[in-house]
């Protein structure tokens, strides 16, 4: 051995006896055992923890020249756009990193459902998750008022009076959360606060614990059979590799291909002809002026349009609220042996392909004008929204699965 | 699993191809926005200079800002684009004050700097093609475009005046009401009307850059980037698959 990597391993022995630093790395990546047959649809984990820190570099960065008061934060951010050397790519790769976040969630959430990863023992992993969405949605809200423009202030002022309609307590809940009448340059201070500090903190800790639950119980795979069930004289299991270097080398792959397209919004469309970055939203705030039109971006629109569905102003409230959050009772729901769609019944399959038709649907109505014809499709898909979720312990117990197969295939 | 994927891609690719509209009036003329024409630039500077920037600021750019991407040098640039006391660093500012504006128009007058990216090119274009004249309203003209707007036709003496031709129609109810089928020239201008066209097509060219001016360099970067990335997932390819030549 040559003095260098002698000098190497000393100093890594010497942080080893005060830090478990090759134990950690063991644990979690060289001798951590993922099943061997993960899919494209596996990726979505990594990535989101990719733009999430993109998301926390180019916004310790937007930070450094942003101004959070109503007067200037409009300017400050065209600030950005013009006079701060290289500021615009930041502020592209922020702006579009939030709606990425979202893509990557969506179908790491899509990918639970179809290999019914939120199954026994995955309940927890599953409503970590649910919390890390519920904290990214609110991240997401409360970094939109930033730019400080009519989309921002008066899509806060929409989404603050929601919490108004609930009974007794909404109006004096509204104001506490705006800390003024409507929404001022006091509410612009707290959640510039929120979103810079308060929840990038929860979703690291988040994330964070979201891995080590992953970790302790192992991965879940596209057949959705427990690789721990067998394992060789070492302890490993048949069906597992190392996540170190095989699955790093192929995230690596993942990440770039995302990178290409990501780098193509930041460079060609950052505005995604108003799907990432909305023309109103160009306007600087006026509280004295409601524009035409109110919507939010489109991770939002599919629970819009459920609240715009109801005729009922509290009861809108509610059912996008369970929209949002009956994903938590899934492990619950679900009361079917087999985890992955290719073992499932037609019950689950035909289930899983009419939710998701309706959640792209009403993603696509939230974004429309509210015609009578339009609220009507929007109260169907709704109802097969929650049809999804309410039938599920009865036609997952009836369904006609698959035998699973005992190996990986 | 390809199918699953198939329908995915499908349900996606239907949403992109429907685009969000922003409430306007009527059809829009097309903008050809050529943001490569440093000729047009040049002369859409010069008008927005001329016609616009003694009302409307455009508080987010700099004057030498506008130099540097539009190949203008300094000496230039003060000479033909900038007049009183303003110095190439400062940003472009109106000297009227907020309440006067409101005084005179009843309105404030907006910044410019991201009205390209608030309206888009189409809409200005239409806009500054669509003054008629109209003796209802206090500066005599009224606009297809932007109904009832406070603004005078600051372009007039370079299009002239156009007249409203309009037609009488017939509601389901009996009621009649009088609708614009086009405009005329009704007194000509010092530019011919496709002299004008051009014209115009050069504002709105300088308004788009204005709202985004790293859009002159913005593609070229992306392109040494996603060339960058494209070599470095070849390379990642080659390694993934001689690790997992061992995995089956």
């Amino acid at each position: 051995m040559n003095t260098a990597a002698r000098y190497f391993f000393a100093l890594r022995d010497w942080v080893d006896d005060r830090f478990p630093m090759t134990q950690l790395w063991n644990e979690h990546a060289a001798r951590y055992y993922a099943p061997k047959n993960f899919n494209f649809w596996y990726v979505f984990g990594v990535i989101s923890m990719v733009v999430l820190a993109n998301q926390i570099l180019t916004g310790i960065w937007l930070t450094m020249n942003y101004k959070p008061d109503a007067t200037q934060a409009f300017a400050s951010v065209e600030y950005i756009m013009r006079d701060v050397p290289w500021g615009w790519v930041i502020r592209y790769l922020h702006s579009t990193g939030s709606s990425a976040f979202f893509f990557a969630v969506y179908l790491h959430m899509y990918r639970g459902l179809v290999y019914g990863s939120y199954k026994k023992p995955r309940e927890l992993i599953w409503i970590i998750g649910m919390f890390i969405y519920l904290t990214l949605m609110g991240e997401a809200f409360l970094g939109y008022l930033l730019p400080w423009g009519q989309m921002s202030f008066w899509g806060a002022q929409v989404i603050i009076s929601l919490f108004g309609t609930i009974p007794v307590i909404g109006e004096g809940l509204a104001l506490w959360i705006r800390g003024d009448y409507v929404v001022s340059d006091v509410t612009l201070n707290r959640f510039f606060s929120l979103h810079v500090v308060a929840f990038p903190l929860l979703l690291c800790a988040l994330s964070g614990a979201h891995i080590l639950a992953l970790h302790h119980v192992g991965s879940n795979n596209p057949d959705g059979v427990e690789i721990k069930k067998h394992k060789d004289e070492k302890g490993v299991p048949l069906d597992g590799i190392p996540f170190h270097p095989y699955y790093t080398v192929k995230d690596l792959v993942a990440v770039l291909i995302f990178a290409i397209g990501f780098a193509w919004v930041v460079f060609y469309a950052p505005g995604m002809g108003g799907y990432f970055l909305e023309a109103a939203n160009f306007v600087p705030a006026d509280p004295l002026k409601t524009p035409e039109h109110i919507q939010p971006l489109w991770y939002f629109t599919t629970y819009y349009a459920i609240l715009r569905a109801i005729p009922h102003q509290l009861g809108g409230v509610v059912a996008m609220f369970l929209a949002s959050s009956l994903f938590f009772l899934l492990p619950w729901l679900d009361r079917s042996p087999v985890k992955s769609f290719r073992y499932r019944g037609w019950k689950y399959r035909t289930a899983l392909i009419a939710f998701v038709i309706s959640f792209l649907s009403l993603g696509w109505l939230g974004m429309q004008l509210a015609t009578p014809l339009y609220t009507w499709i929007a109260r169907f898909f709704t109802v097969i929204y929650f049809l999804f979720f309410l039938l599920m312990p009865f036609y997952t117990s009836t369904d006609n699965d698959k035998p699973v197969p005992e190996r990986v295939k | 699993m390809n199918r699953l994927l198939q329908l995915l891609c499908i349900c996606l690719l239907g949403l992109a191809t429907t685009t969000v509209t922003f409430g306007s009036e009527g059809a829009l003329m097309q903008a050809k926005v050529d943001l490569s024409n440093r000729e047009s630039l040049k002369n859409g500077a010069r008008i927005f200079i001329n016609y616009c920037l003694s009302c409307h600021s455009a508080a987010y750019m700099r004057f030498n800002r506008v130099g540097q991407d539009l190949g203008i040098d300094e000496d230039t640039l003060k000479r033909d684009f900038m007049f009183g006391t303003d110095k190439p660093g400062d940003t472009m500012t109106v000297a009227m004050r907020k309440e006067d504006a409101r005084d005179y128009f009843g309105t404030p007058i907006p910044d410019l700097s991201v009205i390209a990216r608030a309206r888009g090119a189409d809409w200005l274009y239409t806009f500054f093609m669509t003054f008629y004249r109209d003796p209802a309203r206090p500066f005599g003209v009224n606009n297809i475009q932007f109904k009832d707007v406070a603004m005078p036709h600051v372009l007039w003496e370079l299009q002239g005046l156009q007249r409203a031709v309009t037609e009488q129609e017939t509601l389901p109810d009996g009621a009649t009401v009088e609708r614009i089928t086009h405009l005329e020239l009704e007194t000509p201008g010092k530019q011919s009307p496709s002299e004008y066209a051009a014209t115009v097509q050069d504002l709105v060219n300088f308004l788009v850059y204005l709202g985004e001016p790293v859009q002159l360099q913005r593609h070229a970067i992306g392109a040494w980037v996603i060339g960058y990335l494209l070599a470095f997932l070849v390379v990642a390819w080659l390694l993934k698959r001689e690790y997992w030549k061992d995995v089956h």
